[in-house]
């Protein structure tokens, strides 16, 4: 028998080194903080690629201007897919992770060298991806349904990104047995890393369905295997797909908590309510691959109805409960900091001048309002045929992971700036902007999107007029306009787009250090010294600024709901 | 604070505030409503997509249409064909089997339904996936190549009526459209 020495064990925990951050208080180890670096600005250079990928694909759907010919068209809106829904987001995701468990709970990244090797990995993937949709034979949509078929490196790239971004799931991971192990944080994790937990064990699931199905596929683009049943292809491929999603929603919520503590001094009302809202996420959130198999043959309704609804809704409940919880905390906190006056002055008078409040209450609102009831709605068996695969479909996820995911990225980018890479914010005054205008536009092409899809108009399509099509068809007038307005919106979520990257490129290579003594942020956290530590005996409890907000919230999602259902019921009839 | 452990080490034990179980209370009802209204909708509903399904070989399955198109096709005076844009018209009765065709880049033959009657719609695809977008009614469903889907439908309105492929296949994609007419 061999008995360990625990004293022959090279002790990593030693030879960390950490700094005190100035302004939280949060000790940072230095492989974390090079990390965190890294992988958000790999994320920021992919949303840079991918939105202007985006800006052409809307100035082509804008029937007047129809800039790109069908062939660049459709190549780079598959670029724009994979790039900002893949490549901007996990990276961010990645940076968000790290930053969950490192610096939340003070410890030292677990094996900083598999974490740079699941980064250059992850590089690897998706600049090949890249090289592979612009080499122009692979140009079969983000979703590459076969048997439509991409050249091999299109599947190999998504593979090797998706161990890399598998890898550094894993460094999370060990990061948090690192920081239990070491004992650098006391009792429960915070929420803000449950909530990153919950974000690592849904990308699990969706790297492993990833896996399932792109290795078999990238066989049979060598083929090695005659054949990939189209609709087993659908129902693996979207475990991923729109898992991958939910991975969002888990990394986001968990952004709109740690703003809404940093900026001011919020916290969760109830641990407890917060955290199960959470755990629904893990427990349902993954069946929702079947949102996008509603229109197809061969499922049955039971199994479409199960799955569809996220069994019951208990997900959207979850949802729910955050879209509660969230405002709640923020208006509880903000009543003890002062503002007490009507249902509203905690709103008022929110720190709306900073970046990282205003992105994440506008990534709150219309995440709910658009995104959120527009997905419930889609994904509702019935009402699915209405608008499956009309564009509908991505005003409703522009919703989700634009005005929502990227907003709240964004919002979470004006801390990480300051707290990570020591440099202040350049351009106090058009950062200040920065999440109205981007939150409009992408407000914009969500809603407009919507309404064109509403009136049938096609997604991945290049010609509304359908010119040269075999039987002529024309849509409404208004679907012009709709899609004419997506353009506009497109227009100025661009700006806000570009004016983010300009700010954030700008700051890290020229901000005013902050790791001198003396230093100021242009965009204060809130004083520490007037934290929140208990809102008071349970029944004293005031919210009614937030109860105002969820009871117009609902008000918008069951009129919504019972509008598609009179709408669908007015359709031929079919059974 | 969300970034910090809870204060209180026992957190779970906490009761929850009246305002959220009241919404957690709100937000579970309503997904059961809306939970158990899709089931209800299959019995007081008349929109359900139907999950009749056969697998099926794509070059048996475009036998099988073009041997549709001949016995139904429809005829002028003269007892010609009646062809638009290249296509022929089909005229099925009442009550028969349907069937179209998806492929690279058209929906294949144009039908001529009766409006209030039923028809047993056959989809499948020759090639790719398609999308079957009936326009400007917005009924949308997913067409694969090697599953057969039948759905009775009963066309409400008389018109002409589009379908546009909105399921990409490829570099004609927003060319394939077909087309639908209904009659009193």
């Amino acid at each position: 028998m061999t008995t360990i020495d625990p004293a022959a064990a090279p002790d990593y925990g030693v030879s960390a080194s950490y700094r005190t951050c100035r302004f939280t208080g949060l000790r940072i180890e230095a492989n974390a903080e090079i990390l965190i670096k890294v992988n958000a600005v790999a994320a920021v250079l992919f949303l840079a690629l991918g939105g202007l990928m985006g800006l052409l694909v809307a100035l082509t759907r804008w029937p007047a201007i129809q800039l790109l010919d069908a062939e660049w068209f459709y190549l780079i809106l598959t670029g724009h897919g994979a790039n900002v829904l893949l490549f901007w987001i996990i990276f961010f995701e990645i940076a968000v992770l790290y930053f969950a468990s490192a610096v939340i709970l003070g410890a030292r990244l677990a094996t900083p060298k598999i974490a740079w090797l699941a980064f250059i990995l992850m590089v690897v993937g998706a600049v090949m991806a890249n090289y592979a949709v612009l080499r122009g034979d692979s140009t079969v949509m983000f979703t590459s349904y076969p048997p439509m078929m991409a050249s091999q490196w299109f599947y190999l790239s998504l593979i090797i990104f998706a161990v890399g971004a598998l890898l550094a799931v894993f460094v999370f991971f060990g990061t948090l047995v690192v920081a239990k192990s070491e004992n650098t944080y006391d009792g429960s994790v915070p929420l803000v890393t449950f909530g990153a937990i919950t974000a690592a064990i849904i990308a699990v699931f969706t790297l492993a369905s990833g896996a399932i199905i792109l290795i078999p596929t990238w066989l049979w683009s060598l083929g090695l295997i005659s054949n990939i049943d189209s609709l087993m292809y659908k129902v693996v491929w979207w475990g991923m797909g729109h898992s991958s999603q939910q991975i969002n929603v888990s990394a986001h919520v968990a952004i709109w908590y740690a703003i809404g503590a940093m900026v001011v001094g919020a916290k969760p009302l109830s641990e407890k309510v917060s955290r199960t809202a959470f755990l629904m996420y893990i427990l349902f959130l993954q069946l929702a691959s079947a949102h996008h198999i509603l229109a197809e043959p061969g499922m049955s309704s039971t199994w479409k109805i199960v799955n569809t609804s996220y069994m019951m809704y208990l997900a959207v409940m979850g949802s729910m409960i955050h879209g509660l919880t969230v405002p709640g905390s923020i208006e509880a906190a903000q009543r003890r900091n002062g503002f007490t006056r009507g249902a509203f002055e905690w709103l008022t008078k929110a720190p709306w001048g900073n970046p990282a409040f205003s992105g994440m209450f506008l990534s709150l609102v219309m995440f709910g309002f658009i995104g959120g009831i527009s997905g419930v709605v889609l994904g509702t068996e019935q009402l699915n045929v209405l608008m499956h695969n009309t564009i509908y479909v991505p005003g409703h996820f522009h919703g989700t992971v634009v005005a929502g995911t990227t907003l709240a990225f964004m919002a979470m980018t004006y801390l990480v700036v300051p707290l990570i890479f020591q440099r202040d914010i350049v351009w106090p005054g058009l950062a200040k902007w920065q999440p109205f205008l981007f939150g409009i536009g992408a407000g914009g092409i969500s809603l407009f999107m919507m309404g064109a899809g509403t009136l049938g108009v096609s997604r991945r399509h290049w010609d509304l007029a359908l010119t040269d099509a075999a039987h002529a068809f024309e849509y409404p007038a208004a679907a012009y306009l709709m899609m004419a307005l997506n353009g506009i919106f497109a227009v100025i979520a661009a700006v806000g787009g570009i004016l983010f990257i300009l700010i954030v490129v700008l700051s890290i290579l020229g901000g005013t250090r902050l790791d001198r003594a003396g230093a100021r942020l242009n965009f204060p956290l809130h004083d520490r010294s007037r934290e929140v530590a208990e809102y008071g005996s349970h029944g004293t409890l005031k919210l009614p600024g937030t109860i105002i907000l969820v009871g117009i919230f609902f008000a918008c999602f069951v009129l919504y709901y019972f509008v598609n259902w009179k709408y669908l019921s007015e359709l031929w009839l079919f059974r | 604070m969300a970034i910090t452990p809870p204060s209180n080490r026992l957190w779970w034990k906490e009761p929850i505030h009246a305002i959220e179980l009241g919404w957690i209370v709100i937000a579970f009802l309503w997904g059961l409503f809306m939970f158990f209204f899709m089931i209800a909708w299959h019995f007081i509903g008349e929109q359900n997509l139907s999950s009749e399904t056969y697998k099926i070989r794509p070059e048996r399955y475009q036998e099988k249409v073009e041997a549709f198109a001949d016995e139904f096709a429809a005829k002028d005076d003269q007892g010609n064909p009646i062809e638009e844009d290249g296509v022929p018209v089909v005229r099925p009765p009442a009550g028969a089997d349907v069937y179209i065709l998806a492929r690279l880049w058209e929906f294949w033959p144009i039908l001529e339904l009766k409006r209030n009657e039923s028809y047993r719609i056959h989809l499948s695809s020759a090639d790719w996936q398609h999308g079957f977008s009936l326009q400007p009614t917005n009924i949308n469903i997913s067409v694969h190549p090697g599953y057969e889907h039948v759905i009775t439908l009963t066309p409400t309105e008389s018109g002409e009526f589009g379908i546009i492929c909105n399921e990409f296949c490829g570099l004609g994609h927003h060319t394939m459209t077909g087309r639908i007419r209904v009659v009193d």
